[in-house]
Formats: C-alpha cells, structure tokens, sequence
C-alpha cells in the first residue's frame, strides 16, 4: 500500500478512491486526530501553539506568517511520508475547510517540489469527465502499486 | 493553561456517506448497529459516524460497502462524534468543513457513475482526466486580426 497524500486534504472523494482502490490516503484527519488524541498542557488543543509556529520552519520561512507555519506543522511531516500524491486544481473549498490560501498554495508547491508521481485532476463537470475522473485515479494507482511490487 | 486530556483515546472515527437510489441513511445505520460490536455508531442525515478500534471501524465499514458499493463513500475524521469543539450543537451554524462535504456530495453522482462504469471499461483504454486549460488569453494572430478590423 502506497501512502497518497490527497489535495484538498479534506477531500471526501479523493480520501474514498484512494481507500478504495487499495492505498492510503494522508489527509487533514488523520493530523488533527494524532494531535486530539494526544494529552498537553495547552486547552483545547484546536488553536495552533507557539510550538506548531516554530516546527513549521522546517518548510517555510521566518517570515511567513505564523498561521500558515502552524498548519505547516501539521501538513509538511504528512507530506515527507508521502510516496505519490493526488491533486485537485479547482477545488476553491479548500480556501476555509483545510486552510489559508497562502498554505494551500505552499502545500502545492512542496508537492510538485518533492517530485513523487503526481495526479493533477479537476472535478468532473459532467457524467463522461465523472467516468475519466474515476478511471485516471484507478490507472494512477494501479500503476504505483505495480511500481512497489 | 490547563492539563488537556483527550476523550475516546486510541480510537478512529470515520465518516459514512451514502447517496443513493436504494439505500438510506437509516438503513445504513441499522445494519451497521447489527454488525457493530463495541464500536460507537451515530447516524446522520448523510450516513454515518463509527468511532472505535481501528480494526473494528475497518470491520464494519468492509461490511457496510457491500451493501451499496458504488454509492458509499467513507472518510477519516479527527474529531469524535459530539466533541464540544466541533458539534454544532455547541457552536451554532455549519460545522467546521461541512461546506466542503456540501461541495463534493453534489458531484458525487457523476464519481457513482463512474465507479459503476468502470467494469464496462475497455481494458488498456487511456484515462483522459479533466484538467483546467491553462489561461493563454487571446492569440496574436487573432488580435491583430481584430485591430486591423477595427482600424478604418
């Protein structure tokens, strides 16, 4: 199974077709779940602490602002573990359901950056792009997961 | 600061959606309280939320695709079901994401579709996914067309 990081990170769609077609998808969640879940000092662990701003150095500069450094935190050790990655270009939710637009736009440049095989798709417009939509994501990852046998 | 301590620690919770012709939200959640065992089932109006052990919640949700396989569609989520930072019980409004869920469940009958398609699809047949066409603007050649019509 290939780690598949997915953009928008809180994609339904892209999260369901990775599982399903047999990897696994990284996404937001699975972030905010390892940082609910595990006990500190700071309450409620929702707001990014001053420790979040200073891990997210590691991918972006001193002076980026602080907010997109936090969600870096939890976005770029997702992304180092990442082995290929799925990428929806028009997804204009993901400004405010998974982050700022700076993040988003870093993310996505850290992605094509890490050179792992990337998808780069749009939503389906139609019921014929729905069924180029499907088949592209099955090819991509029946093709990596014939690249890791 | 206070001490944080964590609820439902060690737990998975994931969302399941259902848009379907033949299966509800309801009769989800009545075969997944059948098959559940230990772990916590809260049905929604879109599907369901399973919180509990990682392989229970993998158990269950194996069990509830066969059910409607091209139209459930299931993903991670951080928060428990009901968490005070999250439920908007607590907050008032949308919660947090909800707007991206509502985005992505008016196309999910085209990726239904397509999933219900790809049997039928030729083997070897290359995917032609939808991209964004990049934004070139207007061709030379055409603009000097234009200014030349417009230049008495």
């Amino acid at each position: 199974m290939t780690k598949i990081f997915i953009y928008p990170t809180t994609s339904l769609i892209l999260s369901d077709m990775v599982a399903r077609f047999g990897h696994t998808p990284i996404g937001s969640a699975l972030a905010i779940r390892e940082r609910i879940q595990t006990a500190g000092i700071d309450s409620p662990p929702l707001q990014m602490t001053p420790e979040d701003a200073k891990k997210g150095l590691r991918w972006a500069a001193v002076e980026v602002p602080s907010g997109v450094r936090g969600r870096m935190s939890l976005y770029g050790p997702q992304l180092e573990e990442a082995e290929a990655a799925i990428i929806i270009t028009d997804a204009e939710f993901a400004f405010g359901c998974m982050g700022c637009a700076r993040t988003n736009e870093l993310l996505v440049y850290l992605i094509k950056k890490k050179k792992i095989p990337i998808l780069e798709l749009r939503y389906p417009a139609d019921e014929v792009e729905g069924n180029e939509f499907v088949a592209a994501i099955r090819d991509f990852l029946r093709d990596l997961g014939e690249e890791h046998d | 600061m206070n001490t944080y301590q964590p609820s439902y620690q060690g737990t998975v919770t994931k969302y399941v959606f259902v848009e379907s012709p033949h299966t509800t939200p309801d009769d989800l959640a009545s075969l997944a309280y059948e098959i559940s065992d230990r772990a916590m089932i809260k049905e929604t109006c879109f599907g369901l939320q399973i919180t509990g052990d990682e392989k229970d919640v993998a158990d269950i949700i194996r069990q509830l695709r066969t059910r409607d396989p091209a139209h459930i569609f299931v993903k991670d989520r951080g928060f428990p079901p009901g968490d005070p930072r999250r439920c908007r019980a607590n907050l008032g409004g949308a919660r947090p994401g909800y707007f991206g869920h509502e985005f992505e469940m008016g196309i999910i009958k085209r990726i239904s579709q397509g999933i219900l398609n790809l049997d039928e699809r030729e083997e070897g047949k290359v995917a032609k996914p939808p991209v964004i066409r990049p934004d070139t603007g207007i061709d030379v050649a055409q603009l000097a067309t234009l200014m030349k019509k417009e230049v008495p």
